[in-house]
């Protein structure tokens, strides 16, 4: 039976996340044969390297296979079967035969008998035999039903047995047409498990697969897919909103087709499940309510942008149902169809062929399946929200245009829309009432506004119509610790994507992004009419004064608005808080009876007598009282008030169920700022206001794509967010399912707080808002940990070398600062009666080796203050980290050499010879400043110096995206991180995660995903520019996020094969201890040292002008450079020296034996003022079950079986290659460039050749020397970091089809590629030749979002491209064929003009294709060249025409373009 | 924030001075101000850091980062507001502060490039009151208790001025002639002119403080009728030197001196003292000697010579001493140096001579750090028809604190007797306006919560 997933300390099983192979076979004739569960199984087994196993190897995260029911099968063993289709088979894990059978009976249907599955588990894991459950299958008769209906009475059967057996129960299938096998099982385990999957009876037309790569940490069966309908990969991001909104949609469905059947199905979702699960729990009812397959998954997962004959469908179905956002390639099938789609953003791979015999197959990589290349007549992959779809009824696959034209006119959906929805711009204009108003200030002071808001956040926003940017980290208590009463909003961080799920850029994938919101009654779901789209739409969440006033008095049959006033008489003090939060909910219960379905929750009332109850806290209790109550899809709610003014305050509201906001004292004090000359000059109010609405809008955009969402409607009520410092019975009432592990305040303070800032507003002899100081430090202001006490005693004691001096630092350092501001500071040691001598203690010249300097890049900072740092960690046997700008080349010969290297989502100056002199690769994959976000670093700072080492054009500005686009989920990292391994083997692999909910989980998939080394990163650490909302509410501590790593890795013993790191704000040797017993084994500083080599928090790193040369590039300030090695290194003994007094007291002589011992660690009741406000770290302090408690052993070697190996001593010679071969050329990469530094071999020295289907990064960071040439096809992420070598892919001879109308490889081809050439006869997919920034290639067909932020390089493009061509490339220049004329329409020209060719041009062209001919025989380029020159466009990014023109490039006479770098001489 | 990367191009400019030969022939402040367009550039030097080490550097708290941003941007009005919130008389400050502010600031880790803070706060304030920005505050409600504040120099009328201001009845009593102790009896009219302090005076008086002058208190009825009372009398009893020829005529208290000097400028009283053709000494190398060499050049003195026991210190910061952002110990050249007159370091005195006044002065040279051992064969005579000593102050005038029976406490503004209050010099001792004034407003927070703390 498998054991019910356990909560237990910080650690949640609902954080889970998977992500993974899947593929499917049809048979397009719809014949049944054996042979179809045989390609699927092997096309799994091949699949493999996508899923994981976890701590015991021979436990599989899951594998499973769906498939029609084979009747023959069933019939040889059963007597009396019904007729095919007239009886249904279910497979059920975990007994309760009882309870299944009453309900069979009680739906009048007939159990024909029971069977015991089969199972062989010799090969089946410890941990997964371990929690196997019972397995067997029943198979039930139709009585009186059939089809459609039967299928409807089979799956009210499933819910009736299964709500009443509970989470013990779980049925993976019960259809008269379908059939699950699943289990926790790694891919090639499934065959031998179920000897039922060999039977050659055991027949179907299609098969669908899926194995599993987890985060998991706890065993499942249920969890494997696939699901009854689907199998998926990838993730949903939405998936709390998206669930709320279902329950709060239950009252309301009615079906003819269930009849009275349907409320015994409820709930719709099953409690417990995965993103997966309950996606395929909606869908399922979708469809047994009637619509079919294709058309329920396009309600979920509409397409962005979609064309216009679309355009009325998703309008009309956004009225019904938000999106279920997020990374997806799902595969569906009911038993008649089967197919795939793809999320809007096309961030999972999928690719399929037809074969001449009528096979499809659809997997994530191509290959799995050795089908003969003469009998392929076709290859495509999935496109981003385009639907694959095979009809076994019909034989054929069919197009996604014509299913979608189809469904689309089934109803006159855009004409319901065009009538039935409203726009908000098209309601009257609204009378604005007059209004009696206390003085701007007074409310200003209600709200608890102060000045900074206006300096720092504000004029910033209405000025640049754009979010404030600053830097370095958060140093300030957490709202929970201040003694300021901070707002409400300042409790909740926002949560964001890491590893599991891509950030999206919300900037340069604008096309995927939309802040359209609406309002209004949400009717039954299944079904559709015209009334349904009866839906206010607003262009934009935030409301103007008038906008709201519209709403308010919208007069029609439709629409109603109720104002609900969520104030309360000052009078009535505290006690009259929670009365007036029953009172508004009540009232809204009641406003809905009467029929509004606008409700507008307002705090205009707010002044002398009245004080507002904060926003947030009125709409979290709203919406989930009508939630609980079954009424909140009758409403729209609408939040008017004076307390929201920034991005995050807004984000939240709405991701608490807010379908609009009206800032009204925001607005008015803009007003304020244009009369007080705070806005640049003729800036009118109008402006100043929709320029603020703008920039928020904006905002909003990038708070919701860090968690790769990109609509409003499904950021709306999804809460994502995690709280810190609220009182569980406060979360539990007005933010239902939010995380909040550390307890905290409750509504008697927060109304203490409204309560306070009302006395200052009334009476007041005082006329100024408060300072705030939080942004920027001020004596009376806001605590900083980094205050002028901190830095200079700091300064003062590592220059002169006093420890004294330090002693003092870290005295200030520990009770001052610390403890008013972060947890460690409400910790203290238990100490044992007696310690040990100091002597016995590790010395100080060890435990510095544990010490690591943060990842801060050479262009964040200037080259004087890195290589300071890294001179000073190499002195003392620490690490030093390059950061993501990469390394001079010069230094990595000597002691200016970074130990560890990182790869960062821009790949900036990573190249075989980067990877190579590394001890340790870092993959970030998010910082604690701006998780979740991307970066840039303007044109003006990359001077000669900086593009060098960055391998871009100086003066030519970079974007790093937000996600790694080469890591979309789990698997996806395990791949990077054997991608680097192949570049160097040596290195260890380290990871770094930000602390937020759910962190441990995906620690755990990191381990699994065979890293060395995890750093769990707080959310207060450094940046050198970030948006101010990200750097204050993003993330949480790091003690919380590093308590539930160690908590998760130990119980999963996954902490044996891995080290943890922590960092953010660590300044003194208690931090490193308090670090250790919460169980890091090392620890980073960023800041720190930087104050010690003179940095004195100016947070001017972002504008290049810091004073003492240290976050800067300007020459003249970096004179001014101060710092020492000497400063860093004295900084590292200290801390260290204090380590060490602190071991002797508590008697550990060895760092190791400190890891882990939150044993050690103990509340401190000493400090009542946080008790008094509900804190409870004990699931902080909880140990974990299980030991080690630190890294006693390796991973498991991963290179062994690489087909590299092979290849090493070979000059020349052909392979075959297949999926399961990846990253070939990488470690022989590694071998030459070792051997020959960066300028590797003298061209064309090793000629492989390779035939069939490469597997992932097939030329990945190939040297200079290598060519590969590869016959046949190629997986995801070719070519990425190419570093010299040369790569050529074409099809097999024999291929029937014409390349150039059939994929040759995959996508996020050249990401990052440095130099290099490569050469594609085929088309390839989404991001071909993402950062490049100088490969030169030729492709002959790419998908959406081609040569994004490239930054150099040449890249030819023989034909179709998909949408946003170039965005974000700033430099380089493509060359497109554009035969259709059309190619404008998909290139995004925000940073590049389309041009004509010029005779330079067309000889570099030419010569390319000439190349690309010779290479791979193209029939396109000897078409075009035989038809010289054929329509070009040119594209070039207009930075680049100036870096051009300035002379950071030219032209060679060959007509390529080199820089005037290093690279270029040498 | 001022403008980015100004004070990169944008150098440091000093605060001007009317040319020295010119200032010795009057009694007007010798302190210009900048234009209003290169004012608004060293506006623009500041760079609004993220930790204003300034802010910090200044014992008031002044919001200088947001007032350079705002003078910047000739925001004055507003400028004039975040200046006074934590500073009740800025003119005093802007004229007289040595500005350890400037000291901090951030760019002064490059010395001498500090932003000039104090010129910019002396520019707003001075505007606001040409500007008549500065109106009276009466307070919106009274509470009906009263305060007696003691002494009427800057703690006091700070004290006072926020006292007066939470709605309390606030009397000040002076035993000098007129309110703004040293401010207007101790520091020159070209430091200060009197006026300037008058106008604030006047200022209170209109917000209804009650100013009793030339009263003195002296016993406890007098401070009976209020509910609390803040003494604010100054750190008075100078240091003596105790040297051979101490009672000679002609040797005088610099306070003596300069109390004299004001009285005199503003005419209400005949001086006794006179520097005249006379050959000065002043012993004592601090502000006050300074303002007493300044006084004797404006007097016409025949020479005028300043010594210190002291050596000479160094001529620049001294990073292992006095790192940034601590005050540095350096060479400083008075403004009264740069009139005129020497100065030597290093010097002890060792004896006064002369027949019934004083005609000689006799030192010895020594090692320039304690315990000060003379140097051998380094003794000098120098004439001296006038010896001023000003070399600092021991602490405030026992008197009144014994009669009250009060013990000062230097941890809180509360002393041993409840209702009783202390700040200013005669709490911390000798020391500056800029803490007079913070003294001032924080006693007043404590009288004022004590006040109205429930019974
Ligand atoms: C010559 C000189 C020049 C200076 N220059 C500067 C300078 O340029 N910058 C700077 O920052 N600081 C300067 N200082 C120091 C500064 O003046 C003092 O630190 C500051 O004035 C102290 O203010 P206070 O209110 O505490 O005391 P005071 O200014 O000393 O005021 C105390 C007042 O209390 C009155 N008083 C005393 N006893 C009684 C009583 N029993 N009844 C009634 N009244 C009483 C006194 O008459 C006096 O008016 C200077 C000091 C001197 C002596
Ligand atoms: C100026 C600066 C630049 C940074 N750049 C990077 C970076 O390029 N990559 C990265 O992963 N983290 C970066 N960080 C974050 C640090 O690596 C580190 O995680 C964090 O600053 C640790 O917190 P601390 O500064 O409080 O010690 C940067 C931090 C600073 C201060
Ligand atoms: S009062 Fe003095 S220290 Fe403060 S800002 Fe003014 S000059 Fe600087
Ligand atoms: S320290 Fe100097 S530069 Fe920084 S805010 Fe203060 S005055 Fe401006
Ligand atoms: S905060 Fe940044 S601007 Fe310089 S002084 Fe420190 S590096």
């Amino acid at each position: 039976m498998p054991l019910p997933n356990r909560q237990s300390g910080l650690y949640d099983p609902s954080f889970e996340h998977d992500a993974c192979g899947v593929a499917f076979v049809a048979r397009l004739n719809g014949d049944a044969s054996h042979e179809t569960v045989e390609r699927a199984l092997t096309a799994l087994a091949n699949l493999e390297h996508r899923g994981a196993a976890g701590a015991d190897k021979n436990t599989g995260d899951g594998a499973g296979i769906l498939l029609q029911i084979p009747d023959e099968f069933f019939r040889a063993q059963i007597a009396g079967l019904p007729p095919a289709g007239a009886y249904g088979v279910g497979t059920c894990f975990g007994g309760h035969e009882e309870t299944i059978e009453a309900a069979v009976a009680a739906e009048g249907q007939e159990l024909v008998c029971w069977r015991d599955v089969p199972v062989d588990e010799t090969h089946v894991g410890r941990t997964a035999r371990a929690a196997m459950p019972q397995i067997r299958q029943f198979v039930v008769a139709a009585r009186g039903l059939e089809g459609d209906a039967f299928e409807r009475k089979l799956y009210v059967i499933r819910r009736v047995a299964e709500l009443a057996a509970g989470p013990a129960l779980v049925i993976p299938s019960l259809s008269s047409r379908t059939l699950v096998y699943k289990g926790m099982l790694t891919a090639p385990q499934l065959a031998r498990f179920y000897p039922d999957l060999l039977d050659h009876r055991f027949e179907s037309a299609l098969a669908l697969v899926h194995s599993r790569f987890s985060t998991n940490t706890f065993p499942s069966w249920e969890l494997a897919h696939p699901y009854r309908m689907v199998a998926h990969n990838g993730e949903i991001n939405t998936l709390r909103g998206n669930v709320n909104w279902m329950r709060a949609r239950e009252s309301q469905l009615a079906s003819e087709l269930f009849g009275d059947d349907l409320a015994k199905v409820l709930p719709v979702i099953r409690e417990g499940g995965s993103d997966t699960a309950t996606f395929d729990n909606v869908l399922e009812l979708l469809v047994l309510a009637g619509r079919s397959l294709p058309h329920a998954v396009m309600m979920m997962i509409p397409e962005a942008n979609p064309s216009e004959e679309l355009k009325g469908f998703y309008a009309y179905h956004g009225c019904l149902m938000e999106a279920w956002d997020g990374p997806a390639a799902i595969a569906f099938t009911d038993g008649r169809v089967i197919g795939a789609t793809l999320d809007r953003n096309g961030l999972r791979p999928g690719r399929w062929y037809q074969t001449s015999d009528g096979w499809v197959v659809l997997a994530s990589e191509t290959g799995v399946l050795d089908d003969a290349p003469e009998s392929i007549v076709r290859k495509g992959r999935l496109q981003p929200g385009k639907l694959f779809l095979v009809d076994l009824e019909q034989h054929r696959i069919v197009p996604d245009q014509e299913v979608k034209a189809a469904i689309a006119t089934r109803r006159p959906y855009a004409k319901w829309f065009q009538q039935e929805a409203l726009n908000l711009s098209d309601l009257p204009a609204a009378t604005m009432p007059q209004r009696d108003e206390e003085p701007l200030l007074r409310r200003q002071l209600l709200f608890g506004y102060a000045q900074e808001d206006m300096k720092v956040m504000l004029a910033p926003l209405a000025r640049n119509a754009e979010e404030a940017v600053g830097s370095m980290g958060n140093d300030t208590p957490l709202a929970v610790l201040s003694e300021r009463k901070p707002l409400l909003y300042s409790y909740f961080k926002q949560l964001f994507a890491q590893v599991t799920n891509p950030p999206i850029d919300s900037i340069r994938e604008a096309i995927v992004m939309s802040v359209s919101a609406s309002v209004g009654s949400e009717r039954n779901l299944l079904a559709e009419t015209p009334e349904h789209a009866r839906q206010l739409v607003m262009e934009n969440p935030i409301l103007r004064d008038e906008e709201l006033e519209r709403l308010r008095q919208v007069d029609s049959d439709v629409f109603a608005s109720h104002t609900i006033d969520t104030t309360w008489d000052v009078a009535e003090g505290t006690d009259g808080f929670e009365p007036a939060l029953d009172r508004i909910c009540t009232e809204a219960s009641a406003a809905l009876a009467r029929g509004a379905n606008i409700l507008i929750l307002s705090d205009r009332a707010a002044g002398r007598e009245r004080v507002p109850i904060p926003s947030l806290l009125a709409i979290g209790a709203v919406h989930h009282h009508l939630v609980r109550e079954g009424t909140r899809l009758q409403t729209g709610i609408v939040v008017e008030s004076g307390e929201p003014r920034s991005v995050h305050s807004i984000a939240v509201l709405i991701g608490y169920g807010a379908a609009a906001v009206n800032p009204y004292v925001m607005l008015e004090t803009l007003e304020e700022l244009v009369d007080l000359g705070w806005l640049p000059v003729g800036m009118t109010v109008e402006e100043a206001q929709s320029r603020a609405v703008k920039g928020i809008g904006k905002g909003l955009l990038k708070v919701i794509s860090k968690m790769g969402i990109s609509t409003i409607p499904s950021y709306c009520g999804a809460q994502i967010f995690e709280a810190v410092g609220l009182a569980p019975e406060l979360i539990e009432r007005c933010f239902t399912g939010t995380p909040s592990r550390i307890g905290g305040i409750g509504l008697r303070e927060i109304a203490e707080g409204s309560v306070a800032r009302h006395a200052r507003a009334y009476p007041g002899n005082g006329g100024l808002l408060p300072v705030l100081g939080l942004y920027a430090w001020r004596r009376d202001g806001e605590h900083h940990q980094w205050n002028p006490d901190t830095i200079s005693l700091l300064q003062h004691a590592v220059r002169s070398g006093s420890f004294e001096t330090f002693e003092q630092y870290s005295d200030t350092a520990n009770a001052e600062s610390a403890r008013r501001s972060s947890l460690r500071g409400l910790l203290k040691f238990r100490f044992p009666e007696d310690g040990i001598p100091l002597e016995e203690v590790e010395p100080v010249a060890e435990i510095v080796k544990r010490f690591s300097t943060g990842a801060m890049s050479l262009g964040s900072i200037s080259r004087e203050a890195h290589e300071t740092l890294a001179k000073a960690m190499n002195q003392i046997g620490g690490r030093s980290n390059t950061g993501e700008g990469g390394e001079d080349s010069a230094r990595f010969e000597d002691n200016r050499r970074s130990k560890i290297k990182q790869v960062a989502s821009g790949r900036f100056g990573v190249n075989a010879n980067y990877l190579a002199n590394a001890d340790e690769l870092q993959i970030k994959m998010a910082q604690g400043a701006k998780p979740g976000e991307g970066g840039q670093l303007p044109g003006h700072k990359v001077d000669h110096y900086i593009a060098s080492v960055r391998m871009t054009t100086p003066g030519v500005g970079l974007i790093s995206p937000p996600p790694h686009h080469d890591i979309y989920s789990i698997e996806d990292l395990k791949q990077l991180i054997y991608d680097l391994r192949c570049a160097n083997p040596d290195a260890r692999i380290s990871v770094k995660l930000v602390a937020e909910v759910g962190v441990g989980t995906v620690a755990a998939g990191v381990a699994k995903a065979g890293a060395d080394h995890v750093l769990i990163s707080g959310h207060d650490g450094g940046t050198g520019a970030s948006p101010v909302s990200s750097i204050l509410h993003a993330g949480v501590p790091w003690e919380i996020g590093l308590a539930e790593t160690q908590q998760t890795l130990v119980r999963n013993d996954l902490r044996s094969r891995i080290w943890v790191q922590t960092d953010g704000q660590l300044k003194t040797g208690r931090d490193v201890v308090v670090a250790a017993l919460l169980g890091a084994d090392e620890m980073g500083f960023a800041t720190a040292p930087l104050i010690a080599s003179g940095c004195v928090m100016m947070r001017a790193c972002h504008l290049n002008t810091c004073p003492v040369g240290i976050a800067t590039q300007d020459p003249d300030l970096r004179k001014k450079f101060a710092g020492e090695p000497e400063h860093v290194v004295n900084f590292f003994f200290f801390v260290a020296e204090e380590v060490r007094r602190l071991m002797a007291k508590l008697g550990v002589a060895r760092f190791d034996d400190l890891v882990g011992r939150v044993d050690l660690l103990d509340a401190d009741e000493a400090l009542t003022a946080w008790q008094a406000r509900g804190i409870d770290l004990s699931n902080i302090l909880r140990a974990p079950e299980g030991s080690p408690l630190r890294r006693t052993h390796a991973q498991e070697p991963a290179l062994t079986d690489a087909l590299d190996w092979k290849l090493l001593e070979i000059e020349e010679g052909d392979f075959a290659i297949r999926n399961v071969n990846r990253t070939v050329g990488g470690i022989l990469s590694h071998h030459v460039t070792k051997a020959h530094g960066a300028p590797g071999l003298p061209p064309a020295s090793i000629r492989l050749t390779f035939h069939g289907s490469a597997g992932q990064s097939f030329g990945a960071w190939l040297a200079p020397g290598i060519e590969l040439t590869l016959v046949g096809d190629a997986n995801d992420y070719v070519g990425k970091g190419l570093s010299g070598g040369v790569l050529a892919l074409r099809p097999p001879e024999g291929s029937p089809f014409r390349a150039e109308e059939n994929v040759i490889a995959g996508n996020t081809i050249l990401y990052g590629a440095t130099s290099g050439r490569a050469f594609f006869r085929g088309l390839v997919g989404e991001r071909f030749a993402v950062r490049n920034s100088g490969a030169i290639a030729v492709a002959e067909g790419v998908g959406d979002h081609g040569c994004e932020y490239m930054t150099g390089g040449v890249v030819v493009v023989l034909g179709p491209t998909g949408r946003n061509f170039a965005a974000g490339m700033s430099g380089g220049i493509a060359y497109v064929l554009d035969e259709d004329g059309r190619f404008a329409e998909r290139c995004n020209t925000q940073l590049v003009a389309l041009d004509e060719l010029e005779s330079d041009d067309l000889r570099l062209v030419q010569s390319l294709l000439e190349e690309h001919l010779a290479r791979t025989g193209s029939a396109v380029a000897e078409r075009v060249l035989g038809d010289w020159p054929g329509p070009f466009v040119k594209v070039m990014p207009h930075e680049y025409r100036r870096a051009i023109e300035d002379g950071a490039i030219s032209t060679g006479g060959d007509g390529f373009y080199t820089r005037e770098t290093e690279e270029a001489a040498a | 924030m001022g403008e980015l990367g100004a004070f990169k191009t944008i150098a440091r400019a000093n605060t001007p001075e009317r040319p020295a030969a010119e200032r010795v022939g009057d009694h007007r402040e010798f302190v210009r101000t900048l234009p209003l367009v290169e004012l608004r550039e060293q506006g623009a030097r500041c760079m609004e850091c993220g930790v204003p080490f300034c802010h910090n550097g200044c014992p008031l708290g002044n919001l200088i980062p947001d007032w350079n941003d705002l003078v910047y941007r000739d925001r004055f009005r507003e400028a004039l507001d975040q200046l006074h919130r934590t500073n009740n008389f800025p003119e005093f400050t802007g004229r007289l502060c040595p500005a350890p502010c400037e000291a901090a600031c951030v760019l002064e880790i490059d010395e001498g490039n500090a932003v000039t803070i104090k010129q910019i706060e002396l520019a707003i304030v001075d505007r606001g009151w040409e500007e008549g920005w500065i109106p009276a505050q009466p307070p919106r409600m009274r509470t009906g208790r009263s305060v007696a504040v003691v002494g009427s120099g800057p703690a006091g009328l700070a004290c006072a001025q926020q006292l007066a201001r939470a709605g309390h009845d606030v009397t000040v009593f002076e035993r000098d002639e007129a309110a703004g102790g040293l401010l207007r009896f101790g520091v020159p009219d070209f430091k200060i002119e009197k006026h300037v302090v008058e106008r604030r005076v006047q200022q209170l008086a209109a917000e209804g403080v009650r100013f009793e002058c030339g009263v003195e208190i002296k016993s406890q009825e007098q401070l009976d009728a209020f509910d609390a009372a803040v003494l604010a009398t100054g750190a008075r009893v100078p240091r003596d030197l105790p040297v051979p020829g101490r009672e000679l005529g002609g040797v005088h208290f610099a306070m003596e001196y300069l109390y004299e000097r004001n009285r005199a400028v503003a005419g209400s009283a005949e001086p006794t003292i006179s520097a005249a053709g006379r050959h000065v000494v002043v012993i004592g190398g601090g502000d006050t000697g300074a303002d007493c060499v300044a006084s004797a050049h404006r007097e016409g003195a025949a020479s005028v010579t300043q010594i210190e026991l002291v050596g000479e210190p160094p001529p620049s910061r001294q990073d292992d001493l006095t790192p940034w952002p601590l005050w540095p110990m350096k060479l400083r050249t008075s403004y009264a140096l740069k009139e005129g007159g020497d100065r030597s370091f290093a010097i002890s005195t060792t004896g006064l001579s002369g027949n019934g006044r004083v005609q000689e002065i006799h030192w010895v040279r020594n090692t320039g750090e304690p315990p000060f051992d003379p140097v051998p064969t380094s003794d000098e005579s120098h004439p001296a028809q006038l010896v001023l000593l000003a070399m600092g102050f021991v602490g405030p005038e026992t008197a009144l604190l014994e009669t009250l029976d009060v013990t000062l406490d230097k941890s809180s503004y509360a002393t041993s007797v409840p209702g009783i209050f202390a700040a200013g010099d005669a709490r911390r001792g000798q020391s500056l306006i800029v803490w007079a004034i913070e003294e001032g407003r924080r006693c007043a927070t404590a009288v004022d919560a004590w006040l109205t703390a429930p019974a």
